[in-house]
């Protein structure tokens, strides 16, 4: 985990500097447990790329979306939101 | 032996330095090594190896292999051959039980074969089952590298830097320096690395050289530590430039661990860089062009070249060292014998790639060559030289070839070992390698990888290129872990009355980052003077957030379960926060300053995840609301106990009889002159007030208050006194009684949730909860033990809770505290037991409410 993330204030800075704040976006329905507790308890675990937020902690503190590969952590773009683009 | 000063040597003999080997003193030129003094020294047996205390010497003088392994001013395993001389080191050899030249281990060399093969510490000794304590202990002591003593050496830790360039040069060889050059003149930033200390006084225009230096890694985002001198830089480069050659593979023969066999680099770097004969008969296996040219160079460093063999013909010859007092003495070649000190031996050279393998690059196998090489480089990163594979080829690895052949010197694992190991189902090549150990001691591979890689493919049938190669990791070369790890950083904080503590005599005691007074002294008189006095408590840690705007209060009745439209201007109310699953984080108080503005406090550890919850949530929902986190620019302190109302009158000119300033009032005023706020609370359950004023007046205001509070006996209150006056009255320090686990219906604050009041952070699954009830209860309780926090309570002799918080009440005697009791356990008078450990036991019952002033009165009135 040392790859850079573009913070849509201050540029590109290393990852330490933010902190994770889970993935956003298409949750499957659930199938072991009712929408509320799948919401709660079971990220999606996705090999690939997935929208995310990340809070510039040590930054702009700003709440940020990024969309990275998880396989590679390539990030193809960040946005100054909290939502899924 | 020190030759006549040469053209280009890396000594100066001009300045002469001394160190100390083993207590005796050894004489060195500025620019030698440790290693390099040692051999112009005499000294042939550098260390023994790890499994079967073989001497072994100076093999590569390139820092690649583990021949010359000792501890240098306490340092364990420095590869003495590329640490320069400063002068009055302090060198110890180790891994030895006797000496160097004598080590009665050595009988494990002699009669280990049959009883001590690969992996024989996996069955030794597991049954019976008592042996192994011991059998443990004598293997520990018998093997290892070194030993990390005491003292400052253990106490190591380097400095971290951190770098941007743009391009980083790893390796200062030609094709390296070629191309830090290249880019320099393109403008560019350029950091040059190199491990040898040669390079040390390379100087290329606009080219940064860190020399000796070694690129531990290539890490995501491009990122290389670079361990230096005691330092580590982390540097970050937007392009990397990998040089780092090839390396000299060892010829596999009986004996090619011997001291007096070395490869040819080490033979240029002895006569090239120190000056130095390596030995006077010398015989020359050669592989390649740099062994021709070794040959050459011993010639002319007066070595008698008694027999040069050109390995490159068809046959390979069968080749067998012999030794005398545990140095070379002579080889056998097919059954020749020939007398030498010096045998000069390669398979060949292989591109040294793990670097670029880290980087994400591909490596295949090129049968022709016989050498792995690097393809499919990634974006950014370049490779130039022989690391590239140009001009590098290696020797097929012969079968069979002796008993004492080393693949891996530094693990001391054999040829065989490994075929035993592939005899024994380790067939895959990473799980040879964990039970072999093969490339995982200190050269990490940079000898063994090919070979053994070479010697699996055989015994398994499947080709090289089919069982590939061992993922390439960091580091790529030993490195002390308190240089990885850092120096240690003390994230401390402190409050702005830190030294007003510490001149009261203060004994101070960590929360979270937080160091603060535990007590100043007598806890007991602490708690007293709260109860029948007054004290004074800095809750300058606790976290303040000020919240305004439009939707100030729609954001607060979203945040908090309990409702906050309700509360009004100059009030404070209580508040939990809660997550999106309704367990508790955090607690605070919101206190109305205006119609859009509040000021909410949380607790010292708090306010960061509440902070950026409170940012997630107005982002959301685009609230128009904004929020300063002003923890450290207000400071806080807590005046509680009966005469507090007296004390806080003489230092402001805010109405504080009880009529004008009731509980759960809020006022702005100065205090001792400073504007302040003011609002009364009673968490440590006396009359109390809690003020917020400007951290630069911190200790104008704290000193004004101690003045004015003198008459009534005030006295400055710690940790210790807070947390056991907050319990008599049941109040939960979150973190102390809560866990990750813990909901506001668990802990009886159901009543505060406004479940009405449409959404709020975690009201779904709070409801959730709430229909079905909650599984368990924390409650007070009374006992007639003292139980430590964490003890476990017993409900019918099995295990139904735990005490969180316990103490002797200073008010009733008694021992109170704090337990998650199951759910229906949760009745005033409900009995169970405490474990107290080694059978004890101790009486308990539940106790709901307050223990001190169940109804409020002293704390209200």
């Amino acid at each position: 985990m040392s790859f850079l993330i573009p913070c849509p204030h201050c540029g590109e800075r290393p990852q330490p500097e933010f902190a994770y704040g889970g993935n956003i976006g298409d949750d499957p329905p659930g199938t072991m447990l009712d929408p509320l507790s799948e919401d709660l308890y079971f990220n999606d675990n996705v090999a690939g790329e997935q929208f995310e937020r990340w809070f510039h902690r040590f930054g702009c503190e700003r709440w940020l979306v990024l969309r990275r590969d998880t396989r590679t952590n390539e990030i193809a773009e960040s946005w100054d939101r909290v939502t899924a683009p | 032996m020190r030759l006549p000063a040469r053209d280009g040597e890396a000594i100066d003999r001009t300045q002469t330095r001394t160190f100390t080997f083993d207590g005796k003193q050894v004489e060195a030129y500025a620019g030698d090594t440790i290693g390099s003094a040692l051999y112009a020294d005499g000294r042939r047996i550098f260390t023994r190896s790890f499994k079967y205390h073989r001497p072994r010497g100076l093999s590569c003088a390139a820092g690649n292999c583990a021949g010359c392994l000792m501890e240098v001013d306490g340092e364990p395993s420095v590869k003495v051959c590329t640490r320069p001389v400063e002068g009055g080191e302090v060198v110890r050899s180790q891994t030895i039980s006797g000496s160097l030249e004598r080590d009665p281990m050595r009988v494990v060399d002699h009669v280990g074969g049959p009883v001590t093969p690969v992996g024989f510490y996996y069955r030794l000794g597991i049954r019976p089952k008592v042996a192994w304590p011991h059998i443990e202990r004598m293997l520990r002591r018998m093997t290892g590298l070194g030993r990390v003593g005491e003292g400052p050496a253990k106490e190591r830790r380097s400095d971290v830097e951190n770098r941007q360039i743009d391009v980083l040069v790893i390796g200062a060889g030609r094709s390296g320096q070629e191309a830090a050059a290249r880019h320099a003149a393109e403008g560019k930033g350029v950091i040059l690395v190199d491990e040898r200390a040669e390079y040390a006084s390379l100087a290329i225009e606009g080219v940064e050289v860190i020399a000796p230096g070694t690129a531990l890694g290539v890490y995501e985002g491009k990122l290389v530590p670079v361990h230096a001198d005691g330092l580590l830089y982390r540097v970050r480069a937007k392009k990397i430039v990998v040089a780092t050659g090839a390396i000299d593979q060892p010829l596999l023969f009986d004996g090619n661990d011997l001291p007096g066999v070395m490869t040819p680099s080490a033979v240029h770097r002895l006569v090239g860089l120190w000056s130095i004969r390596p030995g006077v008969r010398a015989v020359v296996l050669a592989a390649d062009e740099a062994a021709d040219q070794a040959a050459e160079l011993l010639r002319e460093a007066g070595t008698l070249v008694v027999e040069t063999i050109d390995l490159r013909a068809a046959r390979q010859p069968r080749v067998k060292a012999s030794a005398k007092r545990g140095v070379l003495a002579a080889v056998e070649i097919d059954g020749r014998k020939i007398a030498c000190d010096l045998l000069v031996a390669s398979a060949g050279r292989q591109p040294a790639y793990s670097l670029l393998a880290q980087s994400g690059a591909g490596v295949t196998y090129d049968a022709e060559k016989g050498i792995f090489a690097p393809d499919q480089l990634v974006e950014g990163i370049e490779a130039v030289g022989s690391v590239t594979g140009d001009g590098a080829a290696v020797l097929a690895t012969p079968e069979g070839a002796g008993r004492r052949a080393f693949v891996c010197p530094c693990e001391d694992v054999t040829a065989k070992d490994l075929v035993r190991a592939v005899g024994e189902g380790f067939e895959d090549i990473e799980i040879a390698k964990r039970y072999t150990t093969v490339t995982m001691g200190p050269c990490q591979g940079r000898l063994c990888h090919l070979h053994s890689v070479r010697a699996l493919a055989r015994a398994t049938g499947v080709g090289e290129e089919a069982l590939g190669t061992t993922t390439a990791r960091p580091p790529w070369q030993p490195t002390p872990l308190g240089d990885v790890g850092g120096r240690r950083l003390n994230p401390g904080k402190r409050t702005a009355l830190h030294d007003v503590h510490k001149r009261a005599g203060a004994s101070y005691v960590w929360t979270g980052v937080w160091r603060r007074p535990d007590h100043y002294g007598d806890a007991a008189a602490e708690i007293r003077a709260v109860h029948e006095g007054v004290g004074l408590m800095d809750v300058s840690t606790l976290g303040k957030l000020y919240v305004s705007g439009p939707d100030a209060e729609a954001f607060l009745d979203g945040v908090f379960p309990n409702r906050i439209s309700t509360l009004k201007i100059d009030r404070v109310r209580y508040g939990i926060f809660n997550t999106e699953s309704g367990r508790i984080i955090d607690d605070g108080t919101i206190i109305r300053v205006g119609e859009n503005d509040y000021l909410v406090t949380t607790s010292s550890g708090g306010v960061d995840q509440v902070y950026e919850a409170f940012l997630l949530w107005i982002a959301e929902r685009e609230l128009r609301v904004d929020i300063v986190n002003v923890s450290g620019a207000l400071s806080a302190v807590s005046l509680s106990g009966p005469r507090a109302r007296e004390v806080l009158a003489r230092v402001t000119d805010v109405d504080v009889t009880g009529e004008a300033f009731k509980f759960l009032d809020v006022r702005q005023g100065p205090v001792a002159g400073m504007p302040a706020l003011l609002m009364r609370i009673g968490f440590l359950g006396e009359l109390g007030y809690e003020i917020h004023f400007p951290s630069a007046s911190a200790e104008h205001v704290w000193d004004a208050l101690m003045a004015a509070g003198a008459e009534f006996g005030i006295v400055p209150l710690g940790v210790e006194a807070l947390k056991a006056l907050r319990l008599e009255k049941g109040h939960i320090i979150v973190g102390i009684d809560t866990d990750s686990e813990t909901t506001m219906l668990e802990c009886g604050m159901g009543p505060m949730i406004a479940w009405d009041k449409g959404e709020f952070i975690g009201n779904e699954a709070l409801g959730r909860i709430n229909e079905r009830g909650a599984d368990r209860a924390l409650v007070g309780f009374v006992a007639d033990a003292l139980p430590n926090e964490g003890t476990a309570i017993l409900v019918g002799g099995e295990v139904g809770g735990r005490v969180t918080s316990a103490r002797r009440s200073a008010v009733s005697g008694q021992v109170i505290g704090l337990a998650y009791v199951p759910a229906d356990l949760g009745e005033e008078g409900a009995a169970f037991e405490l474990d107290l450990g080694e059978g004890r036991r101790g009486a308990a019952k539940v106790h709901i409410g307050a223990f001190y002033d169940p109804d409020g009165e002293r704390m209200r009135g």
